[in-house]
């Protein structure tokens, strides 16, 4: 009844004045895309009980682990602190959970519905992804930046060229893993069927990355394995520019600070990132062509 | 303006010349071998309010997705705002607004928040979009609570956020998909009060579907679908002029051989009721004499009432809307989630 009375009391003096709206092009998707990873970060804003969860795990790697294990670590890595080691690959594996998550929170829009308010908007599919791409990857940077402050308790230099080059390479794995991340979710129906499906997935990405532990001298099948694992790419060039700031012995180095190799080849960094880009569109463009079905 | 096909002219009638805002040419839509919708032919002017009604699992949902670019037919052409659904996708999606029968909020956003990401997102200049957002949102009364989270929203009021929302970018052609479903009558009753006043006040073509009766009373015209197909198309007065008949019902505790006597001496098919029968016939008011002298059993009592379109459902699908609903699984549950 009240709300009955309030139609009668407040109705606008005048039609609505029709709005212009700006012409389709590619302005107009990325204008898209920026608005899609706005939604993102405030959502990632928002939720700061996903913000600390997303940065316990990190801790306990890096402090427990890297703490505990460096004690056995030690006499092998020459007076090299195990935690300096592990200092990239617990950023690599920050990014890596939050950025995946970040991609699969898709299925939270579909299965809430917010996806088809999307979907139905006059743009491309592909410039949607790329706004989720974006504000999953700057989410999970500035999650990993927050690590990346403590790099002292680890014993990483605080120099900014290690750090700008860190970041860059940070934003440009969580993007990968976004988009890998938006891939798992493309055909799922709900959140609870896709929790498991993450864990099976992001487990064995991050163990076989060399996150944890020196790719060197590691026995074929395993060496394979990570090699073949887009995450590796991700890992080992921040593991790269970390040590390139240490003051290492040749013993040490032949050990904690061997580049990933290609039939005995050692890759270059800047190929490395080449290969992890590339893995990167290719996930993205098969996700599109997922969530670009129509029935 | 837009639309360039012949015959055009000759569908236009009293409009002010204007091109029809929905023109839908044997339409088709299969899932396997299951015909949705069955090629169905209807022209929608701009400016009317047009309703689908018909039970679940006509192909009203079916068709106004194909209409919304979100199916695509497999056989036919339609048209919306000029625009081809097919081949100018992205066009009709610019100049229609949706409302779906599941929400498609934002819920973690404030209601503000929801409607600036769809105004961007359908290039609404910001210089105007705070202006338009106010006057949506004050036309459905939620301005006062544009800052609050849409979690904290009744069903109602996420319903008329999400109308304001469909209007938010000017579109010529509002759809709205069974937009009180799951409403209590009450909010039913309000969403209409708020409809009822955009279509006065706003030169918009609104499509909507329903499967309650009394809501088709609020369209200019209604199409009746039943599995798949259009039965009937007119205005409510119209509809339910051309059923023609009054229903009588009478209360009596000897139905059967009351509809036996009906039979006999009127040549009326009654059907029985829980309470005794119900019959269809022209002018029940005089009817109702000679039905009482010639039916031969006692009556407890009588009532008379005019055509409603639940008759007019009736009378041309020969079945009650509920009856439909649970008689014909038209569209198979792995369906209903794209519709």
């Amino acid at each position: 009844m009240s709300e009955t009375s309030t139609v009668e009391v407040a109705p606008p003096p005048m039609p609505l004045a029709p709005v212009r709206r700006a012409p389709a092009g590619l302005r107009s998707d990325l204008r898209a895309a920026l608005i899609v990873c706005h939604r993102e970060l405030l959502r990632w804003a928002k939720d700061r009980r996903r913000l600390a969860a997303g940065l316990m795990q990190p801790l306990l790697w890096l402090f427990v682990l890297g703490t505990g294990l460096s004690r056995v670590a030690s006499g092998d890595a020459s007076g090299i602190d195990f935690r300096t080691f592990l200092f990239p690959g617990v950023l690599a594996t920050t990014v890596m959970f939050t950025a995946v998550f970040s991609g699969i929170s898709v299925v939270w829009d579909r299965e809430f519905g917010f996806l088809r308010e999307m979907l139905v908007a006059p743009i491309r599919r592909a410039s949607i992804l790329a706004g989720k791409c974006l504000g999953g990857a700057i989410a999970s940077t500035v999650q990993a930046s927050i690590i990346l402050v403590l790099a002292g308790l680890a014993g990483v230099p605080y120099s900014p060229v290690l750090f700008l080059q860190l970041i860059a390479m940070l934003l440009l794995a969580s993007m990968v893993l976004t988009a890998f991340g938006l891939l798992l979710g493309a055909r799922v129906a709900n959140i609870q069927s896709v929790m498991p499906l993450m864990q099976a997935v992001i487990t064995p990405l991050m163990f076989l990355s060399g996150a944890l532990y020196p790719i060197s001298g590691l026995p074929t099948w395993l060496a394979v394995a990570t090699k073949l694992n887009p995450v590796a790419y991700a890992v080992q060039p921040m593991r790269q520019v970390v040590f390139s700031h240490v003051d290492l012995s040749a013993e040490a180095a032949a050990v904690v600070n061997q580049p990933l190799t290609w039939n005995g080849w050692p890759v270059p960094i800047g190929l490395q990132l080449v290969v992890l880009a590339a893995i990167g569109l290719v996930v993205f463009a098969v996700a599109v062509r997922r969530f670009s079905r129509t029935d | 303006m837009i639309a360039t096909d012949e015959n055009i002219t000759a569908s236009v009638n009293g409009q002010g010349g204007r091109p029809p805002a929905i023109r839908v040419d044997g339409l088709e839509k299969r899932y396997g071998d299951l015909e949705a919708v069955k090629g169905v032919h209807f022209e929608v002017q701009a400016g009317e309010t047009f309703g689908f009604l018909g039970p679940n699992g006509a192909g009203k949902s079916t068709t106004i997705n194909m209409l919304c670019t979100l199916a695509r037919p497999t056989a036919g052409s339609a048209t919306v705002a000029g625009y081809d659904i097919v081949s100018e996708r992205d066009d009709v999606r610019r100049e229609i607004g949706l409302v779906f029968q599941d929400p498609t909020l934002d819920t973690y956003l404030s209601a503000a928040q929801n409607l600036r990401f769809h105004g961007q997102l359908y290039g609404v200049p910001s210089a105007e979009l705070n202006a338009r957002m106010r006057q949506v949102l004050e036309l459905v009364g939620l301005w006062d609570r544009r800052d609050k989270d849409v979690m904290t929203f009744s069903g109602g009021m996420k319903r008329r956020l999400e109308i304001a929302r469909g209007l938010l970018h000017s579109p010529r052609v509002l759809f709205l998909d069974e937009p009180t479903v799951g409403l209590d009558p009450q909010t039913r009753a309000s969403i209409w009060e708020y409809l009822d006043q955009l279509r006065r006040q706003e030169d918009l073509t609104i499509f909507l579907t329903t499967h309650y009766m009394d809501e088709a009373e609020h369209c200019d015209r209604i199409a009746i679908m039943d599995a798949g197909q259009i039965v009937a198309l007119d205005t409510p007065q119209n509809l339910k002029a051309a059923i023609g008949t009054d229903r009588v019902r009478i209360d009596t505790d000897a139905a059967a051989a009351a509809v036996e006597a009906i039979r006999r001496e009127f040549g009326i098919e009654a059907r029985p009721t829980a309470t005794g029968l119900e019959l269809n016939v022209k002018d029940g008011e005089r009817f109702v004499p000679r039905l009482l002298a010639g039916v031969g059993v006692g009556v407890s009592s009588v009532s008379v009432t005019r055509p409603t379109l639940d008759d007019v459902f009736m009378a041309y699908t020969g079945r009650t809307i509920r009856d439909a609903e649970v008689s014909t699984p038209e569209v198979p549950p792995i369906f209903r989630g794209h519709r």
